[in-house]
């Protein structure tokens, strides 16, 4: 039995998980329509590869990916593209984003399929593998896999672990996934072992999963894995938290786990990996969990490019149902508008009601009482990022370790004051990288500047040049005139 | 007596060659506090301040010639940078040298450019491409939205237009809500 640490804070909210593991996972059907956003990942955008009219089959690339930090897209059913433009995006803003639109044919032909044996390859090709499947981290950050699974030349990978914590509320998918699918998540996480030569490999499962713990273990017949049930605690299962709890390792601000030789992957990626390398199938889909105010909680599996609306009356919301929350409760966001795809971001849905989710209290002055402080898994100071981030002074709240804040919440839940507290965190944050952007249009713009004034004066000087010569000649044709 | 003196004029001497040797230390530091400055402002070269150009108002603000609130592409954020830096009181954009705008890039309405190379010669970060009796183009990544293209235009065919929100420039906005009173 290993022996657990554990990390600082943390709350235990209301979990709400049962509601939705009743019944297994099921596939959703193939919608009418499917709108693939390109950018779905952390980096650039794809480059889309089809145009209007085209038709694709399933598994088809779509969107290349663009530079290193990128991830390609794929068609997620065979079928017509109808549109490639901008379409409304799940994303907090509402805005529109870059999307292709896909009008089934309803056969689901594949494209052709290339198995690799990945014992016998080496682990660059099977990088690049997983950046042309479009395997990204599911556990909601999106971040290339690819890229997580070179670890840089001399860097030593000593422990993988794999993160079904799933800590937030009303989150399922890797709970069922893992019930249902531990093979193939113990197959993809030999196959990361293997791109990163790790020594041990630790699962950790929160221990308000029973089912999935017992399933994992029947799946795991030899060392070096093990799955490890961890304390229910949130957010547990936070990267650097479970890293903690796993290995002891404190991961300092501003510092990777790579470093310190750990690297961290969320179970449904694993699975993606296995898919990608043993199948050579691309992400063409996800586990959803679709619960709150509806009658039918449960997980599906739902096409990439899928309509969140579809899929919420899959579970007949409730009558007095009103919007949706993408991802859980703490760290999730209020969509805009339920009119948008599911991405391979989205893990979650929550469908609001007003007795559900009752409108937030009026905030109160701050009464320095420190309960944010005392439940932060990072260690902050919430308060006093607060204060720096309401009053606009973000080089105070960057000295205070702004970018550290994962925004888990845990401060704002426990504010007597019922004060916003993420929200200023989030509005800091963007504000500073607002301020980054700005910083290096305006380094571009004094360069150019720069450049065009040196230019002309080069050019002023040259033409003062050029008539001295030119005046010199003529005086000298002249002198000789005269001479003769 | 005399020992008075000479202890006196030497140390006036001495302290004369610090004086003397500081002042030139002050003179380095004083560009690179032009630089600090220049480094604090937009960049735009728009020339609102009155200055024909960001260097040039950053001098003026090192040497005390021009205050620190004259920059209405900077807005008063970068008013209190520069505020924080010189470790003066932050005072609000002074409005006679302009309001703040919605960040703009020039646009050129290439049926009706005539080719005369006017803007060209007027953008300051060389964000034009064309060539004499050559449509004109706007470099949209480059161009500062300073504006100073739409005047010289004879055929009136250079617009501003305020560039859109997208997701990857999108930010949160500052919570907005009445505190309660206990
Ligand atoms: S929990 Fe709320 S009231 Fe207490 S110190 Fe933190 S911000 Fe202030
Ligand atoms: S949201 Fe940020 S500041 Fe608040 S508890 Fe979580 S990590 Fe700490």
């Amino acid at each position: 039995m290993k022996l657990l640490h554990r990390f600082n804070g943390g709350i235990h909210p209301p979990q709400h998980k049962t509601e939705s593991t009743r019944l297994p996972i099921l596939s959703a059907p193939i919608p009418e329509k499917l709108v693939i956003p390109l950018h779905q990942h952390i980096g650039t955008s794809a480059k889309p590869l089809v145009a209007a009219g085209d038709a694709v089959l399933k598994g088809q690339m779509i969107g290349k990916a663009e530079g290193y930090v990128s991830s390609s897209v794929h068609a997620p059913t065979s079928g017509k593209i109808t549109a490639i433009g901008y379409e409304p995006a799940p994303h907090p803003s509402g805005l529109r984003d870059l999307c292709i639109t896909l009008e089934p044919d309803g056969l689901d032909a594949w494209i052709e399929r290339h198995p690799l044996d990945y014992l016998n390859m080496d682990p660059s090709s099977l990088r690049n593998r997983l950046r042309d499947a479009g395997v990204v981290g599911l556990g909601g950050a999106v971040f290339p896999s690819f890229i997580k699974l070179n670890p840089g030349s001399g860097k030593k990978i000593k422990t993988l672990v794999l993160n079904g914590a799933e800590c937030e509320p009303y989150i399922t998918c890797d709970d069922m996934l893992m019930r249902e699918r531990a093979d193939e998540i113990i197959a993809g996480a030999k196959i990361m072992r293997f791109m990163l030569h790790a020594e041990e490999v630790l699962i950790g499962i929160e221990d308000n999963k029973p089912e999935a713990i017992a399933a994992m273990r029947a799946a795991l017949k030899e060392a070096p894995f093990e799955v490890i049930p961890v304390p229910t605690i949130y957010p547990g299962g936070g990267a650097k938290q479970l890293i903690r709890v796993l290995t002891g390792i404190e991961v300092p601000a501003g510092e990777r786990s790579t470093d310190l030789g750990v690297q961290c992957f969320n179970v449904a990626t694993a699975l993606s990996v296995y898919r990608a390398i043993a199948h050579g199938e691309p992400v063409l889909s996800r586990i959803v969990t679709i619960t709150g105010a509806v009658n039918k909680p449960r997980n599906y599996e739902a096409l990439i490019g899928t309509p969140i609306d579809v899929l919420i009356r899959l579970a007949a919301p409730v009558k007095d149902s009103d919007g949706a929350i993408m991802g859980g409760p703490m760290m999730g966001f209020e969509l805009p508008s339920t009119c948008v795809p599911l991405v391979k971001a989205t893990n979650c849905i929550i469908v609001k009601s007003a007795t559900l989710f009752p409108p937030a209290p009026q905030p109160m002055p701050c009464i320095r009482c420190g309960k944010c402080a005392e439940s932060c898994p990072a260690d902050l100071q919430p308060q006093e990022l607060y204060w720096f981030s309401k009053a606009g002074n973000f080089g105070k709240a960057q000295e205070y370790a702004l970018f550290d804040c994962i925004e888990c919440g845990c401060c704002s839940y426990v504010c007597p004051s019922h004060i916003p507290l993420v929200q200023f965190y989030r509005y800091a944050k963007s504000e500073i990288w607002a301020q980054e952007r700005e910083k290096k249009a305006s380094d571009l713009a004094r360069i150019r500047h720069e450049l065009r004034v040196d230019r002309m004066e080069r050019e002023k000087r040259e033409k003062a040049e050029r008539l001295a010569q030119k005046s010199a000649q003529a005086r000298t044709q002249m002198n000789s005139e005269e001479e003769t | 007596m005399i020992d008075a003196i000479l202890v006196m004029s030497g140390l006036a001497l001495f302290l004369g060659g610090v004086l003397g040797y500081a002042s030139i230390r002050f003179h380095v530091q004083g560009n690179v506090l032009v630089e600090k400055i220049d480094a604090i402002l937009p960049q735009t070269q728009c020339a609102q301040c009155g200055f024909p150009g960001c260097r040039p108002y950053a001098e003026a603000i090192a040497d005390g010639r021009a205050q620190i609130n004259q920059c209405p592409p900077g807005g008063d954020a970068n008013i209190r940078k520069l505020a924080d830096l010189l470790g003066v009181e932050f005072k609000p954009l002074n409005a006679k040298h302009g309001a703040p705008k919605p960040k703009s890039v020039a646009f050129i309405d290439e049926n009706t450019c005539i080719g005369c190379t006017l803007c060209i010669q007027a953008c300051p970060v060389d964000a034009i491409s064309g060539a004499p009796k050559q449509m004109h183009t706007i470099i949209a990544q480059e161009c500062t939205g300073c504006g100073l293209c739409v005047a010289p235009c004879p055929v009136d065919c250079i617009g501003m237009i305020p560039v859109p929100e997208s997701i990857s420039t999108w930010k949160w906005k500052q919570p907005d809500y009445l505190m309660g009173v206990a």
